[in-house]
């Protein structure tokens, strides 16, 4: 069923933003597809008249009350940033070189 | 003196509440025995000394002044999985990613915790973000079994499972995605319980597959497990998927399974969880629990569920597709590590950068086998399908609990196996969840509980008992009348006394 190249590896790890080597690529193409193949044994039984199931407990929309409760401060939200100025995150530059 | 390390947690309470001994001596004492023998175990990855003794002040003090014990396991020491949030405290979920991280906040389960008295002595080693079956997979080193320290102490929950058999807590928690709970108890001879889906709280418990996460109680009685389930598990309004019924009498049922009558209880023996790829020692210590679950008066049949082999290709396309969106989140831009930044590159490589060095290979395996799962033209054939067996498992176990009240099976097909035997196999080392995953995708309870050492080769084994939603009382019942049959286990495990790493 499944098929995985090299190139997709690249690709799928793109999508997911990790900055793969070379190295990783060829293994991973390999694990994948075994991966793959032995997963694909559940398109034996996924008959179309099956329903899905997304949780084991019915899911409802949960509200509360709309009023103020203690929450972070800026301070707080601002411990664990890699990188902070002037009480706001700093991140690097959102455009490439050749944007 | 008694060896405090050796009391179980409801023996300690009672010494604590009765002002035989304090909090305080109990913590010290666990705080040495930590310093005398995790270097060879690693089972923790941060001791917090300072905060589990102040702690323990707080619950001496209160007992002073007259003043009842918060829960009934107040002042006892426990081991906390470094998945969950502690304000303040490193919470690294075994990952590069999150090495300086200091939550600014206490998970649900850490504020329950607290709030019971329980001194929390610090936090415990893990496979990466929860991910993998051995604890090889954490970024700071793996951690042995106390039974035999050439070997794995099972996983994710390695840390939690080490730390009770090599005696340095007596209580401990775990989360149980696919069996990180269970199967690390079943390899170090204690008991560890997934309780029902939505029965304790996830705010702070950092996600890994949202629909299968669940934490639950590690001890080394099923006595102990049950005090401390009903310690943290309850309605919590923070987490949507929280179930607001009120919490099953777990406490009582143990009570009542160790007086060792089980008459009138019906057991399920799942036919499926045999056979081929079950060692030996492990089948023949099964096949030994069965009947002496029928001698205790149970009523033993066989049942089959038929779909329950397809749970491990569907659990392994559902927790990477989740995996996949949740640790999205890990972005480098607002906490956790960042590399690169250095002016020449754009956040989006920064991002990608930072994710590839502080992710292991099993979680940027799983990521990618979610991405591609999820990805358009490959949805249904993979995710969907995976779904419907999701269905199809749950009335499997909904056909079973019309004939029977708990279904048992062994917990894992082996017993603990080598550090590095399947480190490059993904598909062997998942294997080790082929018994336990069916209860997270249905979300069911299930609990391992001790069953003896295996004949082939003298490690622990489990059994594993499942109940239906919201009934996890049966579990504790069933686990307490075995565990008296079957008798201790965990005094005949080695001495660690004086081991050097």
């Amino acid at each position: 069923m499944s098929n995985i190249s090299r190139d997709e590896v690249a690709h799928l790890a793109k999508l997911a933003r990790m900055a793969v080597t070379e190295e990783e690529l060829d293994v991973f193409a390999g694990q994948l597809d075994q991966i793959l193949d032995a997963v694909a044994k559940v398109g034996e039984v996924a008959a179309d008249d099956i329903p899905p199931t997304s949780h084991a407990v019915p899911l409802t929309n949960v509200f509360r009350e709309d009023v103020v409760r203690p929450g972070l401060t800026q301070q707080e939200a601002l411990a664990g940033a890699p990188a902070a100025e002037e009480g706001r995150f700093r991140v690097p530059r959102i455009l490439g070189e050749e944007q | 003196m008694t060896d405090l390390t050796r009391l179980t947690a409801a023996e300690l309470a009672a010494k604590i509440h009765a002002r035989e001994v304090t909090s305080v001596e109990v913590t010290q004492a666990h705080l040495d025995r930590i310093a005398e023998v995790d270097d060879a175990v690693h089972a923790f990855l941060h001791v917090d000394a300072e905060g589990a003794l102040e702690a323990a002040r707080s619950v001496d003090g209160d007992l002073a002044e007259g003043r009842q014990p918060a829960s009934p396991i107040a002042g006892v020491p426990l081991a906390l999985k470094d998945v969950l949030t502690t304000k303040g405290v490193p919470t690294t979920c075994g990952s590069k990613t999150l090495e300086n991280w200091l939550p600014p906040y206490d998970s649900t389960v850490t504020r329950r915790l607290r709030k019971a008295g329980v001194v929390i002595l610090g936090k415990t080693n893990m496979d990466e973000f929860a991910m993998g079956s051995s604890t090889e997979n954490s970024a700071f080193g793996p951690t042995r079994n106390p039974w035999d320290r050439d070997r794995i102490p099972g996983g994710s929950g390695g840390g939690s499972s080490a730390s009770l058999a090599a005696f340095e807590a007596p209580l401990a928690i775990g989360t149980d995605t696919g069996g990180s709970i269970r199967q690390p108890a079943s390899v170090t001879g204690t008991v560890g319980v997934k309780p029902t889906y939505g029965g304790v709280s996830r705010y702070g418990l950092v996600a890994f597959s949202s629909s299968l996460d669940q934490a639950g109680p590690c001890a080394r009685t099923v006595t102990d497990a049950a005090l401390l389930h009903e310690a943290i598990a309850g309605h919590d309004p923070l987490d949507s998927t929280s179930v607001n019924v009120p919490v099953p009498p777990v406490v009582e049922a143990a009570r009542q399974g160790a007086t060792g009558d089980l008459k009138g209880v019906r057991v399920g023996v799942v036919t499926e969880f045999a056979g081929e790829g079950y060692q030996p020692g492990v089948q023949r210590s099964f096949e030994a629990a069965v009947a002496q679950l029928r001698e205790l008066g149970a009523e033993v049949v066989e049942v089959s569920c038929p779909h329950f082999t397809y749970a491990l290709p569907a659990y392994y396309l559902i927790a990477p597709s989740e995996c996949s969106s949740n640790l999205a989140r890990f972005d480098a831009m607002r906490y956790g590590l960042r590399v690169a930044d250095d002016g020449d590159h754009s956040a989006e490589e920064v991002m990608s950068l930072t994710r590839e060095a502080g992710f292991g290979a099993e979680v940027k395996r799983r990521i990618m086998l979610g991405t591609y799962a999820l990805s358009s033209g490959y949805y249904d054939a993979y995710y969907g399908s995976a779904q419907k067996v999701r269905t199809l498992i749950t009335r499997d176990f909904t056909a079973a609990f019309e004939q029977v009240d708990v279904l048992v099976s062994p917990t894992t097909p082996t017993t603990a196996f080598r550090i590095g035997e399947r480190v490059d196999d993904p598909l062997a080392m998942y294997l080790a969840d082929l018994c336990t995953i069916p209860s997270n995708l249905a979300g069911n309870a299930a609990m391992s509980v001790p069953s003896g050492l295996s004949e082939d080769d003298g490690l622990p084994v489990g059994l594993q008992i499942m109940a239906p939603a919201l009934a996890d009382d049966r579990l504790y019942r069933v686990g307490a009348a075995y565990e008296v049959a079957r008798g201790p286990l965990l005094d005949r495990v080695p001495e660690l006394k004086g081991v050097s790493a």
